[in-house]
């Protein structure tokens, strides 16, 4: 029966994106029409031919861990696409000739910009919250999956998501909006996952066998349910026509510029910090086979963080339209944040204590490690730079990027690769990783990458910063723009062989998990004991 | 009085009092007494049900580790 309205609905799909390629306004939609209609007529096929076949029922003594090994392979795969993109433009900045002559208005940096930020914030970040968010809430939950297929669509419908998105940027269909680019009917469809993702997470809370909601499942929850908030309120647009990529926001001026950096700074706080905590509190304690440092620690740890993040965003508009007070609103709690975040990072290192010799045998807890400790790092800087003094000669530079950096490579890279690490052998049911050395390669590679990223990016902003308000003796500017341009080279080529380090780190990781899959020593498989064994 | 100034002064006055109020009330919460045996419990959720589901039927009690 369900199969017959799935053969309904992908029909319709199918007809309206053969109405759409041939009503197209512009390239990008209808490429895009092109590949709806490929996915929307393939799955009509599959499920046609499948659809008389007995479905087995799932088995409910058992986690649904296939959907986990898709998101981990996608993780990987989309990082390492992700920091090549970063490289690439990273290099693109350093010599301005790879912006290839013939590839001009598709491979230049403005269309490759918006392509690195989302494969690894969306791509790559997104596909390891989805991951692991599955792996954690079975596991914490003692229950399976609820929804049945409903993660697989999930899945894949994000993945189709990250591919109209890339897509679409390449071909110049944006909303100009940092971060949230994709338009309108990406984000109509990424609503639609969105939504789906909420059901299946929350149905599996609400099978909870546990009788409390563990840690790591509340920064989840939270992360799902603000950004399907942030994300519906920041693309609020109305299209030009249901033809056309093209749409108008419905805010305007300073408001939109507010409501922009609202979604803006929340997609920083809660998909790559409240969500990667939800990593950190599972992964950090299994890797470390010791509960987490203080629970009750954890609980403030988090209402802490969620009241305070939500308003932080106006730091980003530091003298503009903005009023004095909203500006002043969000440098305080950008302060006020400090406190938390370094609550969390506290309760994420401590959990190692009496186990801190572990740092010297495993490679994996050393990168989660690190990865605190860079969490640790850039929840410093970022407050002192939204102070409006700091902020007045950080904003506009190089320093914000390599602040974000710091984050985004140190923090949630690194938790990330520790999290892969080991999932790998536990989905694959392996007995451990088919290599340590290469994970202390990949550690160290990373680790010198972010440094050498940070530490140029430091230097670039604050000269830049500097050379921007430079005055003579008779009030007059002294440096044009393209000064400081001249000036930033050395840095720049630095900072692209930090992001050469950092991609090689992340192509040892995908050889060392796929061997791990190929040839590391399975588990021997035990005794099938219905209880789980205590840990050792 | 118009709806920005408003919502202005409710965010800056009740509104403020109510989620530092609630915030406080949290923290309280997680300080009564008895609650950290229930932490420590909880804290030990990842180190149960690592290979599969608790049973479905009978008894809910955590496997004692």
């Amino acid at each position: 029966m369900l199969n017959y309205l799935k053969l309904i609905v992908l029909g319709l799909i199918a007809i309206f994106s053969m109405i759409a390629i041939n009503y197209a306004r512009d390239v990008a939609y209808l490429i895009h029409a092109i590949i709806v209609l490929a996915v929307s007529a393939g799955l009509f096929l599959w499920v046609l031919r499948h659809t008389d076949e007995p479905a087995a029922p799932a088995p409910q003594n058992e986690y649904m861990d296939d959907v986990v090994r898709f998101g981990v392979i996608a993780t990987a795969f989309w990082g390492v696409i992700g920091f090549i993109a970063g490289t690439f433009i990273a290099s693109q900045l350093a010599f301005p000739a790879l912006n290839f002559d013939w590839a001009q208005g598709y491979l230049n940096f403005g269309r490759l910009r918006p392509l690195h930020t989302s494969a690894v914030i969306f791509a790559f970040g997104g596909n390891a919250l989805i991951a692991t968010s599955f792996y954690v809430v079975q596991r914490t939950s003692a229950a399976r999956l609820w929804g049945g297929n409903l993660a697989w669509f999930v899945f894949w419908g994000y993945q189709l998501v990250i591919v109209l998105a890339a897509t679409g940027y390449v071909l110049g269909s944006t909303h100009a909006k940092e971060y949230a680019e994709p338009e309108w009917y990406v984000d109509w469809m990424l609503t639609i996952v969105w939504v789906a993702y909420l059901a299946v997470f929350v149905g599996t809370i609400v099978r909870r066998k546990e009788p409390h909601i563990y840690v790591a499942n509340w920064f989840y929850l939270s992360f799902i349910l603000t950004v399907a908030m942030l994300h519906v309120f920041n693309n609020l647009a109305i299209p030009v026509s249901i033809w056309g990529s093209k749409s108008v926001q419905v805010f305007s001026g300073v408001q939109d510029a507010m409501t922009q950096w609202w979604y803006g700074h929340n997609a920083v706080g809660f998909f790559l910090t409240a969500g990667f905590l939800g990593m950190m509190y599972y992964f950090i304690p299994k890797q470390a086979e010791r509960p987490v440092f203080s629970y009750k620690l954890s609980i403030i740890h988090f209402w802490a963080l969620i009241f305070i993040y939500i308003w932080a965003g106006p730091h980003h508009l530091h003298y503009t339209a903005l009023p004095d007070w909203a500006s002043t609103l969000g440098m305080v709690f950008s302060v006020v944040l400090w406190m938390p975040s370094w609550g969390g990072m506290i309760n994420g290192l401590m959990t190692l204590s009496g186990a801190w010799d572990k740092l010297r045998t495993d490679p994996v807890i050393r990168m989660m490690v690190i990865s605190v400790g860079f969490y640790g790092m850039s929840t410093f800087e970022g407050p002192m730079m939204s102070i409006r003094a700091v902020n007045s000669l950080s904003h506009y530079t190089d320093w914000t990027i390599g602040h974000v950096h710091s984050g985004a490579l140190g923090w949630n890279g690194m938790i990330t690769f520790g999290a892969l690490y080991f999932l790998v052998p536990k989905l694959w049911n392996r007995e451990r990783l088919y290599s340590l050395s290469m994970v202390s390669w990949h550690f160290w590679l990373a680790t010198i990458g972010i440094v050498l990223y940070a530490a140029s990016m430091w230097v670039t902003g604050i000269m830049e910063g500097l050379m921007w308000r430079e005055v003579d003796a008779n009030g007059f500017l002294v440096n044009s723009f393209a000064d400081t341009v001249g000036a930033k080279f050395p840095m720049y080529v630095v900072r692209a062989l930090g992001g050469v380090l950092y991609v090689a780190g992340g192509v040892i990781m995908c050889y060392n998990l796929w061997m791990t899959v190929k040839r590391a020593p399975a588990v021997e498989a035990r005794a099938a004991t219905a209880h789980a064994t205590p840990a050792e | 009085m118009e709806t920005y100034s408003f919502l202005r002064q409710l965010a800056d006055s009740w509104g403020l009092l109510a989620m530092f109020a609630f915030f406080v009330g949290i923290v309280i919460w997680a300080f009564r007494p008895g609650s950290g045996k229930v932490h420590s419990d909880t804290a030990n959720i990842p180190f149960r049900h690592e290979n599969r589901p608790a049973p479905a039927s009978g008894d809910d009690t955590p496997a004692a580790n």
